[in-house]
């Protein structure tokens, strides 16, 4: 299973695309970072670059990559080896990759002009939010044969998760604003990943306005240890279980 | 000539030399403490004449209530302690010109019919409370129709739970030209409490911790407050039903929650906020019904919203003032605008500068949608910062709809004002 990482990984690094994506990230962040003289809308821009870019970013070229490396996971298969290992190998290196590239693409920046809690915060959510994006382009590959239909359905849950999603959100929210609605409002938007993560950076940047009674509602749960501690471990579900599903298809999947 | 000119000068000198050997005569000092004559601060002031000074060495008092009908100086040494026993008031002042400096005020009684106080002026002019350290009383120091009254470089604490159990600290009622200068007050009701105060100035004080307001200012006209810090107080300050207030360089930090402002300023008119920095606010400040104000050169940093005002507020000019990373700069409840917003530093303007005079040639709209989404769905708050609801503020930009289209600074600064 090593070497297939190790393989994976150095393909992927080597790839003009990742390697841009890197570069991108980086000049964006230095950009913001040293064009804002306030560090609030740097992080601001940040944020949407973290909540949109690296979701797309890392949902369409793993779907990708995988589709393209259909030929190198039949030569795989054919070889003494457990399916469960290569697609867990195939995971890891891409996930991997996409740590390395916004670790190197965000993290330098963030560590270098905003090495605070807000900071940190976005650069852990980045991560989570680029592997759990990877699990999901993995889960969309494989139930899908075709490449063209499965770009296509990458896409449109990659819009799902940070437009749509959001769009039913604020339709209930005034649908049923004579209720108290805070507390299931909560219960859905773990329901998305971006949202989690979104919310748990919100809460350390607009701590101010969160702090009305609606905003308490909401830092009662997420800004205590359990409700952080509870978020992460939903990002981790959003990680674990659409590469689990993947695995068992994967696993039965007559290639 | 120059002898007799010589000797007019000896005469004078002589002349004041007589009064100062004179002045002990007239005025005695009283000392009290355990190795004095007299043990007892009552019995020390039952024996002084008008002008006196009772001179209280360290220790430890428990004399019930302290009254003090005469024209005295009260001074403590040593921080000597006055102890209530949580049953009585414990200094009462009833005559003019009385001086209270360096005691230790502690356990004063707490009544629901009673406003008891560590130390309560009665309708006195000229008193000075100075220098005195209050520690688990009701009212902290209490004035009712005083006048030209100095209180001073007291530090004054509580650690009462609940409203009803605590009063307010320095609490002045039906006065005027008072002047409360450099006291820390902390954990009492209201900090400070002005209702029916007029013409006086308050000035350097902290008033942290307050279980309701900071500040709370009721029908006090022509009162100025300068460089005082208002921190961490349940509902920040109030400043209501007053006229010509002035307010110049306060901070206002850190007051949170749904109903905490740091000011509320209800029906002002005709005043003047200059210089005051707001800091870390859900709502900085918050206007309804305030006319004639201007408000110049005020720093709104990280606040929920910077401004929230009513429609009901007319004729307030906002120049000059630097907005930087509030949540939400302005919001509002209505459409109508009287107010004028012309020439204020905001960092979320977007705009160019074509012809290099300093100020944005577009206008820039402090209100954004979805401030306004907010303010009629509060919950909707957990949606901020989406991809949705920035482009919900965008499209807002090109075609306002929900927005007052009034409500503008049509002369944005492109740089700070002035220098943070």
């Amino acid at each position: 299973m090593k070497k297939i990482i190790k393989y994976i990984i150095t393909d992927i690094l080597r790839n003009k695309i990742i390697l841009s994506y890197t570069a991108f990230l980086l000049a964006i962040s230095f950009t913001i970072f040293s064009l804002e003289d306030n560090s609030t809308k740097g992080l601001l821009s940040l944020l949407n670059i973290v909540l949109i870019i690296v979701p797309l970013i890392s949902i369409i070229f793993s779907t990708i990559y995988i589709y393209n490396s259909a030929e190198f996971i039949e030569l795989l298969v054919s070889q003494p080896l457990q399916r469960k290992k290569i697609w867990l190998g195939l995971f890891t290196g891409l996930a991997g990759s996409f740590t390395i590239a916004f670790l190197i693409g965000a993290g330098i920046p963030i560590i270098l002009f905003e090495a605070t809690a807000v900071g940190f915060m976005i650069l852990a959510v980045g991560i989570l939010l680029s592997v759990i994006f990877v699990a999901i382009a993995m889960f969309a590959a494989v139930r899908i044969r075709d490449k063209a239909k499965g770009i296509g359905v990458t896409i449109l849950l990659w819009l799902y998760f940070s437009l749509l999603f959001d769009g039913i959100v604020l339709f209930l929210l005034f649908q049923f604003s004579d209720y108290p609605i805070e507390k299931p409002m909560i219960a859905v938007s773990m329901l998305n990943p971006i949202d989690i993560g979104r919310i748990l950076i919100l809460l350390k940047m607009d701590v101010s306005a969160l702090m009305g009674y609606t905003g308490a509602v909401f830092k009662d749960f997420f800004g205590t240890t359990a409700g952080m501690v509870t978020s992460f471990l939903i990002l981790a579900l959003w990680m674990i279980c659409p590469l689990l599903i993947s695995l068992r298809k994967f696993d039965r999947k007559d290639l | 000539m120059a002898a007799k000119q010589k000797d007019i000068r000896m005469k004078i000198y002589f002349l004041i030399l007589f009064f100062l050997y004179s002045l002990p005569g007239m005025c005695s000092i009283i000392h009290v403490g355990k190795n004095e004559r007299i043990k007892t601060i009552k019995e020390a002031i039952s024996h002084a004449n008008e002008l006196d000074t009772v001179l209280v060495h360290g220790g430890y008092y428990k004399e019930g209530n302290i009254f003090i009908s005469k024209k005295i100086v009260l001074k403590g040494i040593d921080l000597p302690t006055l102890d209530g026993e949580n049953k009585y008031q414990i200094i009462s002042v009833k005559a003019n010109g009385v001086v209270i400096d360096g005691f230790k005020i502690v356990h004063s009684g707490t009544s629901s019919l009673e406003d008891i106080a560590g130390i309560k002026l009665y309708d006195v002019r000229d008193a000075v409370v100075q220098n005195n350290v209050l520690d688990d009383t009701f009212f902290g120091i209490y004035t009712q129709r005083g006048t030209n009254c100095l209180i001073q470089n007291n530090v004054l604490t509580s650690a009462r739970k609940q409203e009803q159990a605590s009063g307010n600290g320095i609490h002045c009622w039906k006065s005027d030209s008072m002047r409360i200068i450099n006291n820390s007050i902390k954990g009492h009701r209201d900090g400070i409490y002005f209702e029916f105060v007029t013409n006086s100035v308050i000035w350097r004080n902290v008033s942290t911790s307050n279980l309701r307001y900071g500040l709370h200012f009721m029908f006090s006209n022509s009162d100025s407050y300068i460089s005082n810090i208002f921190r961490y107080n349940g509902a920040g300050v109030s400043v209501m039903f007053s006229h010509h207030v002035k307010m110049f360089n306060n901070y206002f930090e850190e007051n949170w929650g749904d109903g905490a402002y740091g000011i509320l300023l209800k029906e002002i008119a005709d005043s003047y906020i200059d210089g005051n920095h707001f800091i870390k606010n859900t709502s900085a400040i918050y206007m309804e019904g305030v006319s004639r104000t201007i408000m110049v050169k005020n720093v709104f940093r990280n606040n929920g919203w910077a401004i929230k005002i009513q429609a009901s507020c007319m004729e307030t000019e906002l120049h000059n003032n630097v907005f930087l990373g509030n949540t939400f700069d302005v919001g509002t409840n209505g459409s109508l605008v009287l107010n004028n917003f012309d020439g204020n530093y905001w960092d979320k303007y977007e705009g160019y500068d074509l012809n290099k005079n300093g100020i944005g040639d577009l206008p820039y709209r402090p209100v954004s949608m979805y401030s306004m989404i907010v303010e009629r769905n509060p919950p909707a708050m957990i949606l901020f910062h989406s991809f949705m609801t920035s482009l919900l503020d965008k499209t807002e930009k090109v075609l306002p709809t929900l927005t007052p289209e009034n409500l503008a600074d049509t002369k944005p600064l492109m740089k700070l004002p002035f220098r943070l």
